[in-house]
Protein backbone atom coordinates (compact mmCIF):
# COMPACT_ATOMS: atom_id res chain seq x y z
CA UNK A 1 0.00 0.00 0.00
CA UNK A 2 1.61 3.61 -1.23
CA UNK A 3 1.22 5.70 2.09
CA UNK A 4 0.86 9.22 1.30
CA UNK A 5 0.38 13.13 3.52
CA UNK A 6 -0.49 12.02 7.21
CA UNK A 7 -1.28 8.15 6.54
CA UNK A 8 2.46 8.54 5.33
CA UNK A 9 3.74 10.27 8.44
CA UNK A 10 1.32 7.85 10.82
CA UNK A 11 2.97 4.40 9.14
CA UNK A 12 6.53 5.76 9.99
CA UNK A 13 5.74 6.32 13.90
CA UNK A 14 3.89 3.15 14.21
CA UNK A 15 5.05 1.28 17.19
CA UNK A 16 4.59 -2.57 18.18
CA UNK A 17 3.48 -2.64 21.28
CA UNK A 18 3.57 -5.61 23.32
CA UNK A 19 0.10 -7.70 23.35
CA UNK A 20 1.04 -9.02 27.44
CA UNK A 21 2.67 -8.69 30.74
CA UNK A 22 2.72 -5.49 32.03
CA UNK A 23 4.53 -3.78 35.27
CA UNK A 24 2.65 -1.42 35.90
CA UNK A 25 3.22 2.08 37.88
CA UNK A 26 1.45 4.64 39.04
CA UNK A 27 1.07 8.32 38.29
CA UNK A 28 1.67 11.21 41.12
CA UNK A 29 -1.33 13.49 39.87
CA UNK A 30 -3.65 10.58 38.46
CA UNK A 31 -3.63 9.15 42.17
CA UNK A 32 -4.57 12.07 43.82
CA UNK A 33 -7.01 13.23 41.10
CA UNK A 34 -8.31 10.76 39.09
CA UNK A 35 -7.57 8.04 41.21
CA UNK A 36 -10.72 6.04 39.68
CA UNK A 37 -8.94 6.08 36.21
CA UNK A 38 -5.56 4.01 37.54
CA UNK A 39 -8.59 1.94 38.92
CA UNK A 40 -10.25 1.33 36.00
CA UNK A 41 -7.20 0.66 33.48
CA UNK A 42 -6.41 -2.18 35.75
CA UNK A 43 -9.89 -3.34 36.04
CA UNK A 44 -10.31 -2.72 31.77
CA UNK A 45 -6.76 -4.59 31.18
CA UNK A 46 -7.11 -7.73 33.84
CA UNK A 47 -10.50 -8.42 34.33
CA UNK A 48 -12.16 -7.46 31.19
CA UNK A 49 -9.21 -8.18 28.53
CA UNK A 50 -7.67 -10.99 30.60
CA UNK A 51 -4.28 -9.60 30.72
CA UNK A 52 -1.22 -9.34 33.44
CA UNK A 53 -0.37 -6.63 34.71
CA UNK A 54 1.56 -6.55 37.77
CA UNK A 55 2.04 -3.97 40.60
CA UNK A 56 3.92 -3.68 43.82
CA UNK A 57 3.51 -1.43 46.86
CA UNK A 58 7.12 -0.38 47.34
CA UNK A 59 7.72 1.99 43.67
CA UNK A 60 7.42 4.71 44.24
CA UNK A 61 7.24 8.38 42.47
CA UNK A 62 9.24 8.50 39.88
CA UNK A 63 11.06 11.86 41.06
CA UNK A 64 9.91 13.64 37.30
CA UNK A 65 7.68 16.60 38.89
CA UNK A 66 10.23 17.21 41.20
CA UNK A 67 13.00 17.06 38.24
CA UNK A 68 11.28 19.24 35.80
CA UNK A 69 10.26 21.55 38.98
CA UNK A 70 14.39 21.80 39.21
CA UNK A 71 14.61 20.73 42.86
CA UNK A 72 16.34 17.64 42.71
CA UNK A 73 19.66 16.87 40.31
CA UNK A 74 19.07 14.63 37.10
CA UNK A 75 21.67 12.13 38.95
CA UNK A 76 18.70 12.11 41.42
CA UNK A 77 15.92 11.32 39.41
CA UNK A 78 17.78 8.57 37.27
CA UNK A 79 18.42 6.71 40.05
CA UNK A 80 15.14 6.44 41.34
CA UNK A 81 14.33 5.50 38.06
CA UNK A 82 16.64 2.91 38.12
CA UNK A 83 15.29 1.96 41.46
CA UNK A 84 12.17 1.33 39.65
CA UNK A 85 13.37 -1.00 36.89
CA UNK A 86 15.08 -2.93 39.47
CA UNK A 87 11.97 -3.63 40.98
CA UNK A 88 10.65 -4.60 37.52
CA UNK A 89 14.00 -6.66 37.46
CA UNK A 90 13.64 -8.39 40.17
CA UNK A 91 9.66 -9.39 39.64
CA UNK A 92 10.28 -10.98 36.46
CA UNK A 93 9.19 -8.74 33.46
CA UNK A 94 10.60 -6.64 31.00
CA UNK A 95 8.01 -4.84 29.49
CA UNK A 96 6.92 -1.30 31.57
CA UNK A 97 4.13 0.72 31.47
CA UNK A 98 3.56 4.05 33.47
CA UNK A 99 0.23 5.72 33.91
CA UNK A 100 2.44 9.13 33.55
CA UNK A 101 3.00 11.18 31.06
CA UNK A 102 5.40 12.69 32.69
CA UNK A 103 7.19 9.44 33.90
CA UNK A 104 6.83 8.24 30.41
CA UNK A 105 9.19 10.69 29.22
CA UNK A 106 11.55 10.90 31.71
CA UNK A 107 11.96 7.27 31.15
CA UNK A 108 12.58 7.46 27.59
CA UNK A 109 14.69 10.67 27.56
CA UNK A 110 16.53 8.33 30.74
CA UNK A 111 17.24 5.22 28.93
CA UNK A 112 18.09 7.31 25.28
CA UNK A 113 20.49 9.42 27.30
CA UNK A 114 22.00 6.54 28.87
CA UNK A 115 22.64 4.99 24.72
CA UNK A 116 24.16 8.23 24.05
CA UNK A 117 26.36 8.56 27.59
CA UNK A 118 26.90 4.44 28.60
CA UNK A 119 29.11 5.84 31.09
CA UNK A 120 26.69 7.94 33.12
CA UNK A 121 24.14 4.46 33.22
CA UNK A 122 27.25 2.71 34.41
CA UNK A 123 27.80 5.42 37.58
CA UNK A 124 23.56 5.21 38.08
CA UNK A 125 24.33 1.30 38.59
CA UNK A 126 27.11 2.22 41.23
CA UNK A 127 24.56 4.62 42.76
CA UNK A 128 21.71 2.78 42.94
CA UNK A 129 23.77 -0.31 44.22
CA UNK A 130 25.44 1.99 46.92
CA UNK A 131 21.86 3.64 47.76
CA UNK A 132 19.64 -0.03 47.96
CA UNK A 133 21.84 -2.89 47.24
CA UNK A 134 19.72 -3.41 44.29
CA UNK A 135 20.39 -4.35 40.40
CA UNK A 136 18.68 -3.97 37.44
CA UNK A 137 17.89 -4.84 33.73
CA UNK A 138 16.48 -2.36 31.37
CA UNK A 139 12.77 -2.72 30.18
CA UNK A 140 12.79 -4.49 26.33
CA UNK A 141 9.62 -2.18 26.23
CA UNK A 142 8.68 1.05 28.03
CA UNK A 143 4.72 2.01 26.81
CA UNK A 144 2.66 4.51 28.43
CA UNK A 145 -0.93 3.48 29.63
CA UNK A 146 -2.70 5.09 26.83
CA UNK A 147 -0.56 3.05 24.21
CA UNK A 148 -2.29 -0.08 25.98
CA UNK A 149 -5.42 1.25 25.49
CA UNK A 150 -4.81 2.58 21.97
CA UNK A 151 -3.57 -1.33 21.32
CA UNK A 152 -6.87 -2.78 23.27
CA UNK A 153 -9.07 -0.47 21.21
CA UNK A 154 -10.69 -2.74 18.87
CA UNK A 155 -11.01 -5.25 21.54
CA UNK A 156 -12.72 -2.47 23.96
CA UNK A 157 -14.87 -1.66 20.89
CA UNK A 158 -16.19 -4.87 20.29
CA UNK A 159 -17.33 -5.07 23.95
CA UNK A 160 -18.84 -1.41 23.88
CA UNK A 161 -22.45 -0.90 25.38
CA UNK A 162 -22.28 2.63 23.88
CA UNK A 163 -20.72 4.39 21.09
CA UNK A 164 -19.33 7.64 21.32
CA UNK A 165 -22.46 9.34 19.18
CA UNK A 166 -25.29 11.51 19.59
CA UNK A 167 -28.30 9.53 20.09
CA UNK A 168 -30.66 12.65 19.47
CA UNK A 169 -28.77 12.81 15.78
CA UNK A 170 -27.19 9.71 15.05
CA UNK A 171 -24.10 11.92 14.35
CA UNK A 172 -20.97 10.95 15.49
CA UNK A 173 -19.71 13.64 18.74
CA UNK A 174 -16.98 15.82 17.85
CA UNK A 175 -14.05 15.14 20.40
CA UNK A 176 -10.97 17.05 20.98
CA UNK A 177 -7.91 15.16 21.64
CA UNK A 178 -5.14 16.46 23.69
CA UNK A 179 -1.72 14.75 24.14
CA UNK A 180 0.53 15.11 26.71
CA UNK A 181 3.60 17.24 25.87
CA UNK A 182 6.08 14.61 27.07
CA UNK A 183 4.21 11.91 25.64
CA UNK A 184 6.04 12.26 21.94
CA UNK A 185 7.17 15.92 21.84
CA UNK A 186 11.28 15.14 22.84
CA UNK A 187 11.30 11.64 21.06
CA UNK A 188 8.71 11.98 18.44
CA UNK A 189 9.66 8.10 17.35
CA UNK A 190 8.48 6.82 20.81
CA UNK A 191 4.53 8.16 21.05
CA UNK A 192 1.69 6.44 18.53
CA UNK A 193 1.79 8.54 15.31
CA UNK A 194 4.72 10.84 16.81
CA UNK A 195 4.55 14.41 17.98
CA UNK A 196 3.23 16.18 14.83
CA UNK A 197 0.10 13.67 14.57
CA UNK A 198 0.01 11.95 17.48
CA UNK A 199 -2.37 8.99 16.96
CA UNK A 200 -2.88 7.07 20.43
CA UNK A 201 -6.24 9.09 21.11
CA UNK A 202 -7.77 9.90 17.74
CA UNK A 203 -7.51 5.91 17.32
CA UNK A 204 -9.79 5.42 20.49
CA UNK A 205 -12.18 8.26 19.24
CA UNK A 206 -12.04 6.79 16.06
CA UNK A 207 -12.67 3.13 17.04
CA UNK A 208 -15.47 4.03 19.62
CA UNK A 209 -17.53 5.68 16.76
CA UNK A 210 -16.62 9.72 17.76
CA UNK A 211 -15.04 12.25 15.12
CA UNK A 212 -11.39 14.26 15.82
CA UNK A 213 -12.13 17.81 15.89
CA UNK A 214 -8.79 19.42 14.20
CA UNK A 215 -8.62 23.25 15.70
CA UNK A 216 -5.22 25.69 15.06
CA UNK A 217 -4.01 24.94 19.11
CA UNK A 218 -4.20 21.26 18.70
CA UNK A 219 -0.94 21.07 20.12
CA UNK A 220 -0.39 23.54 22.17
CA UNK A 221 0.41 22.63 25.68
CA UNK A 222 -2.06 22.73 28.41
CA UNK A 223 -0.27 25.28 30.29
CA UNK A 224 0.92 23.16 33.68
CA UNK A 225 4.69 24.44 33.12
CA UNK A 226 5.28 22.27 36.77
CA UNK A 227 6.37 25.31 38.59
CA UNK A 228 4.17 27.70 36.52
CA UNK A 229 1.30 26.19 38.43
CA UNK A 230 2.71 24.46 41.70
CA UNK A 231 3.34 28.18 42.69
CA UNK A 232 0.67 30.05 42.92
CA UNK A 233 2.01 33.27 41.61
CA UNK A 234 2.73 31.53 38.53
CA UNK A 235 -0.50 30.32 37.74
CA UNK A 236 -1.44 33.38 35.03
CA UNK A 237 0.95 31.40 33.17
CA UNK A 238 -1.33 28.02 33.49
CA UNK A 239 -4.63 29.91 32.96
CA UNK A 240 -3.71 31.73 29.97
CA UNK A 241 -2.61 29.24 27.49
CA UNK A 242 -5.45 26.89 28.68
CA UNK A 243 -7.46 30.01 27.69
CA UNK A 244 -5.87 30.27 24.28
CA UNK A 245 -6.68 26.65 23.77
CA UNK A 246 -10.19 26.81 24.65
CA UNK A 247 -10.39 29.86 22.59
CA UNK A 248 -8.90 28.03 19.68
CA UNK A 249 -11.64 25.30 19.85
CA UNK A 250 -14.72 26.90 20.88
CA UNK A 251 -15.74 27.78 17.18
CA UNK A 252 -15.65 23.83 16.31
CA UNK A 253 -17.97 22.94 19.51
CA UNK A 254 -17.11 19.97 20.67
CA UNK A 255 -18.87 17.77 22.36
CA UNK A 256 -16.23 16.36 25.02
CA UNK A 257 -12.26 16.33 25.45
CA UNK A 258 -10.26 13.34 26.09
CA UNK A 259 -6.50 13.82 27.02
CA UNK A 260 -3.82 11.08 28.19
CA UNK A 261 -1.54 13.20 30.39
CA UNK A 262 -2.27 13.70 34.36
CA UNK A 263 -2.42 17.06 34.70
CA UNK A 264 -4.09 17.75 31.35
CA UNK A 265 -7.48 17.12 32.14
CA UNK A 266 -7.05 18.70 35.57
CA UNK A 267 -6.25 21.85 34.10
CA UNK A 268 -8.44 22.25 31.25
CA UNK A 269 -11.35 21.39 33.49
CA UNK A 270 -10.35 23.38 36.70
CA UNK A 271 -9.63 26.06 34.58
CA UNK A 272 -12.68 26.48 32.54
CA UNK A 273 -14.39 27.05 36.31
CA UNK A 274 -12.07 29.68 36.62
CA UNK A 275 -12.13 31.54 33.38
CA UNK A 276 -15.98 31.29 33.83
CA UNK A 277 -15.63 33.24 36.99
CA UNK A 278 -12.91 35.70 35.96
CA UNK A 279 -14.42 36.32 32.76
CA UNK A 280 -17.76 35.08 32.88
CA UNK A 281 -17.54 32.90 30.10
CA UNK A 282 -18.58 29.61 29.33
CA UNK A 283 -17.22 27.36 26.48
CA UNK A 284 -20.18 25.31 25.49
CA UNK A 285 -23.76 26.96 24.53
CA UNK A 286 -25.94 25.87 27.27
CA UNK A 287 -23.43 27.19 29.77
CA UNK A 288 -22.25 23.42 31.61
CA UNK A 289 -19.21 23.98 29.81
CA UNK A 290 -16.92 21.37 27.83
CA UNK A 291 -16.27 18.01 29.88
CA UNK A 292 -13.04 16.63 29.73
CA UNK A 293 -12.08 13.06 30.34
CA UNK A 294 -9.18 10.94 30.37
CA UNK A 295 -8.75 8.13 28.11
CA UNK A 296 -9.36 4.86 31.02
CA UNK A 297 -12.64 7.22 31.56
CA UNK A 298 -13.92 7.30 27.99
CA UNK A 299 -13.31 3.48 27.90
CA UNK A 300 -15.25 2.79 31.01
CA UNK A 301 -18.27 4.30 29.67
CA UNK A 302 -18.13 3.15 26.61
CA UNK A 303 -17.74 -0.43 28.17
CA UNK A 304 -21.25 0.12 30.01
CA UNK A 305 -19.46 1.36 33.91
CA UNK A 306 -21.94 3.80 36.33
CA UNK A 307 -20.04 7.11 35.85
CA UNK A 308 -20.07 7.20 39.48
CA UNK A 309 -17.62 4.05 40.05
CA UNK A 310 -15.18 5.45 37.74
CA UNK A 311 -14.54 9.10 39.16
CA UNK A 312 -16.73 11.44 37.05
CA UNK A 313 -17.95 13.45 40.25
CA UNK A 314 -14.76 14.65 40.88
CA UNK A 315 -14.49 16.52 37.58
CA UNK A 316 -15.84 20.59 37.68
CA UNK A 317 -17.34 20.68 34.38
CA UNK A 318 -20.35 18.40 34.49
CA UNK A 319 -20.60 15.24 32.45
CA UNK A 320 -24.51 14.56 32.92
CA UNK A 321 -24.99 16.74 29.47
CA UNK A 322 -22.85 14.36 27.33
CA UNK A 323 -24.44 11.32 28.87
CA UNK A 324 -27.70 12.20 28.22
CA UNK A 325 -26.35 13.32 24.85
CA UNK A 326 -24.43 9.70 24.15
CA UNK A 327 -27.88 7.74 26.02
CA UNK A 328 -25.50 6.61 29.24
CA UNK A 329 -28.06 5.57 32.40
CA UNK A 330 -27.10 6.91 35.58
CA UNK A 331 -28.63 7.37 38.77
CA UNK A 332 -28.16 11.40 39.73
CA UNK A 333 -28.96 10.79 43.53
CA UNK A 334 -25.68 8.44 43.53
CA UNK A 335 -23.02 10.76 42.12
CA UNK A 336 -21.62 11.89 45.45
CA UNK A 337 -22.46 9.05 47.82
CA UNK A 338 -19.77 7.43 49.80
CA UNK A 339 -19.00 3.94 50.56
CA UNK A 340 -22.59 1.48 51.12
CA UNK A 341 -24.63 4.13 49.58
CA UNK A 342 -23.62 7.17 53.00
CA UNK A 343 -24.93 10.57 51.76
CA UNK A 344 -22.69 13.39 51.80
CA UNK A 345 -23.10 17.10 51.47
CA UNK A 346 -23.30 18.05 47.87
CA UNK A 347 -20.10 20.91 46.63
CA UNK A 348 -21.34 24.31 46.52
CA UNK A 349 -21.94 25.58 43.17
CA UNK A 350 -20.10 27.70 40.85
CA UNK A 351 -20.80 31.50 40.46
CA UNK A 352 -21.17 30.90 36.53
CA UNK A 353 -21.08 27.17 35.38
CA UNK A 354 -23.77 25.47 35.38
CA UNK A 355 -23.86 22.04 37.39
CA UNK A 356 -26.17 19.39 37.35
CA UNK B 1 36.97 29.33 28.23
CA UNK B 2 35.09 30.47 31.26
CA UNK B 3 34.04 28.40 34.66
CA UNK B 4 30.64 29.06 33.99
CA UNK B 5 30.29 27.85 30.19
CA UNK B 6 32.92 25.08 31.73
CA UNK B 7 30.22 24.03 34.13
CA UNK B 8 27.79 23.92 31.88
CA UNK B 9 29.24 21.98 29.29
CA UNK B 10 29.53 19.06 31.92
CA UNK B 11 25.53 18.54 31.90
CA UNK B 12 24.27 16.00 29.72
CA UNK B 13 21.52 18.17 29.27
CA UNK B 14 23.57 20.65 27.16
CA UNK B 15 25.91 18.63 25.30
CA UNK B 16 22.07 16.97 23.75
CA UNK B 17 20.47 19.96 23.78
CA UNK B 18 23.05 22.95 22.42
CA UNK B 19 24.76 21.67 19.33
CA UNK B 20 24.52 24.80 16.63
CA UNK B 21 21.74 27.14 17.30
CA UNK B 22 21.60 29.22 14.05
CA UNK B 23 19.34 31.72 16.25
CA UNK B 24 16.35 31.41 13.83
CA UNK B 25 13.97 32.19 16.29
CA UNK B 26 11.62 28.86 15.62
CA UNK B 27 11.73 27.83 19.59
CA UNK B 28 10.47 31.39 20.45
CA UNK B 29 8.01 30.97 17.97
CA UNK B 30 6.82 28.02 19.83
CA UNK B 31 7.16 28.51 23.25
CA UNK B 32 3.74 28.75 25.79
CA UNK B 33 6.28 30.60 28.10
CA UNK B 34 6.80 33.04 25.45
CA UNK B 35 3.74 34.52 24.50
CA UNK B 36 2.82 35.04 28.19
CA UNK B 37 6.38 36.30 29.93
CA UNK B 38 9.17 38.88 28.71
CA UNK B 39 11.14 35.54 27.09
CA UNK B 40 13.22 34.26 24.59
CA UNK B 41 14.63 31.33 24.47
CA UNK B 42 16.23 32.15 21.69
CA UNK B 43 18.23 34.63 23.47
CA UNK B 44 18.88 32.72 26.52
CA UNK B 45 20.63 29.72 23.67
CA UNK B 46 22.90 32.67 21.92
CA UNK B 47 23.86 34.18 25.31
CA UNK B 48 24.88 30.44 26.30
CA UNK B 49 26.63 29.77 23.03
CA UNK B 50 28.68 32.92 23.00
CA UNK B 51 30.58 32.03 25.71
CA UNK B 52 30.56 35.04 27.49
CA UNK B 53 31.06 34.86 31.00
CA UNK B 54 29.70 37.81 32.31
CA UNK B 55 26.17 37.56 30.70
CA UNK B 56 25.97 33.97 31.69
CA UNK B 57 26.43 34.90 35.36
CA UNK B 58 23.64 37.25 34.50
CA UNK B 59 21.37 34.99 33.14
CA UNK B 60 21.94 32.84 36.44
CA UNK B 61 20.96 35.29 38.77
CA UNK B 62 17.98 36.65 36.03
CA UNK B 63 14.40 35.82 36.27
CA UNK B 64 14.25 35.11 32.46
CA UNK B 65 15.39 31.45 33.12
CA UNK B 66 12.78 30.37 35.69
CA UNK B 67 9.69 31.09 32.74
CA UNK B 68 10.53 28.17 30.93
CA UNK B 69 7.38 25.75 31.42
CA UNK B 70 9.42 22.64 30.39
CA UNK B 71 6.85 21.56 28.06
CA UNK B 72 10.09 20.69 25.58
CA UNK B 73 7.44 22.04 22.20
CA UNK B 74 11.20 23.85 21.48
CA UNK B 75 12.47 20.05 20.53
CA UNK B 76 10.01 18.96 18.09
CA UNK B 77 10.68 21.93 16.37
CA UNK B 78 14.09 22.79 16.30
CA UNK B 79 15.22 22.42 12.93
CA UNK B 80 18.93 22.00 14.53
CA UNK B 81 17.87 19.50 16.45
CA UNK B 82 18.80 21.82 19.61
CA UNK B 83 16.50 21.33 22.87
CA UNK B 84 16.75 24.88 24.57
CA UNK B 85 14.31 23.61 26.86
CA UNK B 86 17.36 21.18 27.84
CA UNK B 87 19.74 24.16 28.14
CA UNK B 88 17.35 26.39 30.64
CA UNK B 89 16.96 22.82 32.70
CA UNK B 90 21.17 23.18 33.00
CA UNK B 91 21.25 27.10 33.24
CA UNK B 92 18.60 26.21 36.61
CA UNK B 93 20.91 23.34 37.66
CA UNK B 94 23.73 25.69 38.19
CA UNK B 95 22.07 28.72 39.34
CA UNK B 96 20.72 26.68 42.05
CA UNK B 97 24.26 24.79 43.06
CA UNK B 98 25.64 28.24 42.99
CA UNK B 99 23.02 29.69 44.85
CA UNK B 100 22.33 32.37 42.10
CA UNK B 101 18.56 31.76 42.22
CA UNK B 102 18.05 33.75 45.47
CA UNK B 103 19.10 37.08 42.87
CA UNK B 104 15.95 37.10 41.46
CA UNK B 105 12.11 36.80 42.62
CA UNK B 106 11.62 33.76 40.58
CA UNK B 107 14.24 32.32 41.10
CA UNK B 108 13.58 32.63 44.86
CA UNK B 109 10.42 30.33 44.47
CA UNK B 110 13.10 27.57 44.05
CA UNK B 111 12.46 27.41 48.46
CA UNK B 112 8.76 26.55 48.29
CA UNK B 113 8.89 23.91 45.36
CA UNK B 114 12.08 22.35 47.12
CA UNK B 115 10.16 22.21 50.22
CA UNK B 116 6.94 20.89 49.15
CA UNK B 117 8.38 18.68 46.70
CA UNK B 118 11.09 16.92 47.88
CA UNK B 119 9.12 17.04 51.52
CA UNK B 120 6.52 15.36 49.60
CA UNK B 121 9.08 12.06 48.11
CA UNK B 122 10.53 11.68 51.29
CA UNK B 123 8.23 11.79 53.54
CA UNK B 124 5.08 10.15 51.18
CA UNK B 125 7.30 8.68 48.45
CA UNK B 126 5.13 10.63 46.10
CA UNK B 127 5.12 13.95 44.58
CA UNK B 128 1.88 15.16 45.20
CA UNK B 129 -0.02 14.05 47.99
CA UNK B 130 -3.32 14.76 49.16
CA UNK B 131 -1.90 15.92 52.85
CA UNK B 132 -0.09 18.72 51.59
CA UNK B 133 -2.33 20.14 48.45
CA UNK B 134 -4.88 22.08 50.72
CA UNK B 135 -7.57 23.40 48.64
CA UNK B 136 -7.01 27.06 50.08
CA UNK B 137 -3.87 27.18 48.18
CA UNK B 138 -5.45 25.75 45.43
CA UNK B 139 -8.74 27.77 44.69
CA UNK B 140 -9.19 27.33 41.01
CA UNK B 141 -9.68 23.26 42.11
CA UNK B 142 -13.18 24.56 42.45
CA UNK B 143 -16.00 23.50 45.26
CA UNK B 144 -16.02 20.13 43.78
CA UNK B 145 -12.37 19.59 45.02
CA UNK B 146 -13.55 21.14 48.16
CA UNK B 147 -16.25 18.87 48.65
CA UNK B 148 -13.68 15.99 48.01
CA UNK B 149 -11.27 17.13 50.56
CA UNK B 150 -13.98 17.75 53.17
CA UNK B 151 -14.76 14.04 52.75
CA UNK B 152 -11.50 13.28 51.80
CA UNK B 153 -11.09 9.17 53.28
CA UNK B 154 -14.28 8.25 51.88
CA UNK B 155 -14.26 10.20 48.83
CA UNK B 156 -11.05 8.16 47.73
CA UNK B 157 -12.78 4.38 49.01
CA UNK B 158 -15.28 5.18 47.00
CA UNK B 159 -13.17 5.12 44.35
CA UNK B 160 -11.76 2.60 45.00
CA UNK B 161 -8.28 4.18 46.22
CA UNK B 162 -5.86 2.39 49.11
CA UNK B 163 -5.23 5.60 50.65
CA UNK B 164 -2.76 4.92 53.43
CA UNK B 165 -3.40 1.42 53.27
CA UNK B 166 -0.82 -1.25 53.07
CA UNK B 167 -0.50 -3.63 49.61
CA UNK B 168 -0.50 -2.30 46.48
CA UNK B 169 -3.07 0.27 44.77
CA UNK B 170 -3.72 4.36 44.29
CA UNK B 171 -2.21 6.52 47.12
CA UNK B 172 -1.04 3.36 48.83
CA UNK B 173 1.27 3.89 51.96
CA UNK B 174 4.44 3.66 50.53
CA UNK B 175 6.18 1.10 53.44
CA UNK B 176 9.53 2.81 55.14
CA UNK B 177 12.13 0.64 53.70
CA UNK B 178 10.73 2.46 50.32
CA UNK B 179 11.16 5.85 51.86
CA UNK B 180 14.47 4.97 53.73
CA UNK B 181 15.89 3.65 49.75
CA UNK B 182 14.93 7.04 48.44
CA UNK B 183 16.34 8.98 51.24
CA UNK B 184 19.85 7.31 50.50
CA UNK B 185 19.52 7.68 46.98
CA UNK B 186 18.86 11.38 47.89
CA UNK B 187 22.10 11.54 50.00
CA UNK B 188 24.54 9.46 47.37
CA UNK B 189 23.04 11.60 44.05
CA UNK B 190 23.08 15.04 45.58
CA UNK B 191 19.99 15.99 46.34
CA UNK B 192 20.40 16.49 49.99
CA UNK B 193 23.20 18.55 49.67
CA UNK B 194 20.95 20.22 46.91
CA UNK B 195 18.11 20.70 49.31
CA UNK B 196 20.48 21.90 52.36
CA UNK B 197 22.12 24.65 49.57
CA UNK B 198 18.54 26.12 48.65
CA UNK B 199 17.72 26.37 52.51
CA UNK B 200 21.01 27.81 53.26
CA UNK B 201 20.60 30.66 50.51
CA UNK B 202 16.97 30.79 50.99
CA UNK B 203 17.50 31.75 54.96
CA UNK B 204 20.37 34.46 54.14
CA UNK B 205 18.65 35.69 51.84
CA UNK B 206 15.29 36.19 53.94
CA UNK B 207 17.57 37.28 56.87
CA UNK B 208 18.41 40.12 54.43
CA UNK B 209 14.60 40.97 53.31
CA UNK B 210 14.18 41.07 57.13
CA UNK B 211 12.07 38.43 56.50
CA UNK B 212 11.25 35.25 58.95
CA UNK B 213 11.07 31.94 57.32
CA UNK B 214 7.44 31.53 56.71
CA UNK B 215 7.05 35.21 55.64
CA UNK B 216 9.58 34.22 53.00
CA UNK B 217 7.74 31.00 51.82
CA UNK B 218 4.34 32.94 51.94
CA UNK B 219 6.34 35.46 50.24
CA UNK B 220 8.30 33.31 47.32
CA UNK B 221 4.89 31.07 46.92
CA UNK B 222 2.20 34.51 46.74
CA UNK B 223 3.62 37.39 45.15
CA UNK B 224 4.41 37.99 41.75
CA UNK B 225 5.38 41.64 40.31
CA UNK B 226 4.44 43.17 36.84
CA UNK B 227 7.82 43.33 35.68
CA UNK B 228 7.47 39.50 34.15
CA UNK B 229 4.82 40.20 31.37
CA UNK B 230 4.75 40.90 28.00
CA UNK B 231 2.58 44.01 27.30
Amino acid sequence: MIYQGKQKIWSEYQKEIPDDHWFYVRSCIRQNFFPASEKMFLEICRNVLGKDFYETEHHTTCGGIAYHCDTIPQETVMTIVARQFALMTEAGYSNYVASCITSFGNYIEILETWKEFPELETRIRELLWKACRREFRKPDYVAHASDLIYKYRNEIAARAKYRLVNRHTGEPLRVVEHIGCHYSKMFPSKGVGGAEYPYVLCGMIESWGGNVIDYPERRHCCGYGFRQYHVKANRGYSISNTHKKFESMEPYQPDMIITNCPGCPYFLDRWQYAISEMEGKTYSKDGYGIPVFTYEEVASLVLGYDPWDIGLQLHQVAVEPLLDKIGIEYDPARKYEGIDRKSLSRPELPGILKCC
Amino acid sequence: MGKLYEELCKDYRVIEGLKTCINCGTCTAICPAAEFYRYDPRRIVDIVQSKDETEIEKLLKSDVIWYCGECMSCVTRCPRKNGPGLVIMALRNLSAKLGYFVCSEKGRQLYPLTKMLTGNILNYGYCIYPETFKWEDHPESGPVWKWHTEHLEESYKRLGANYRGDGPGVLRKIPQESLDELKAIFDVTGATERIETVNRCSEQKAKEMGLTMEEYFDKTFNECSDCHFND
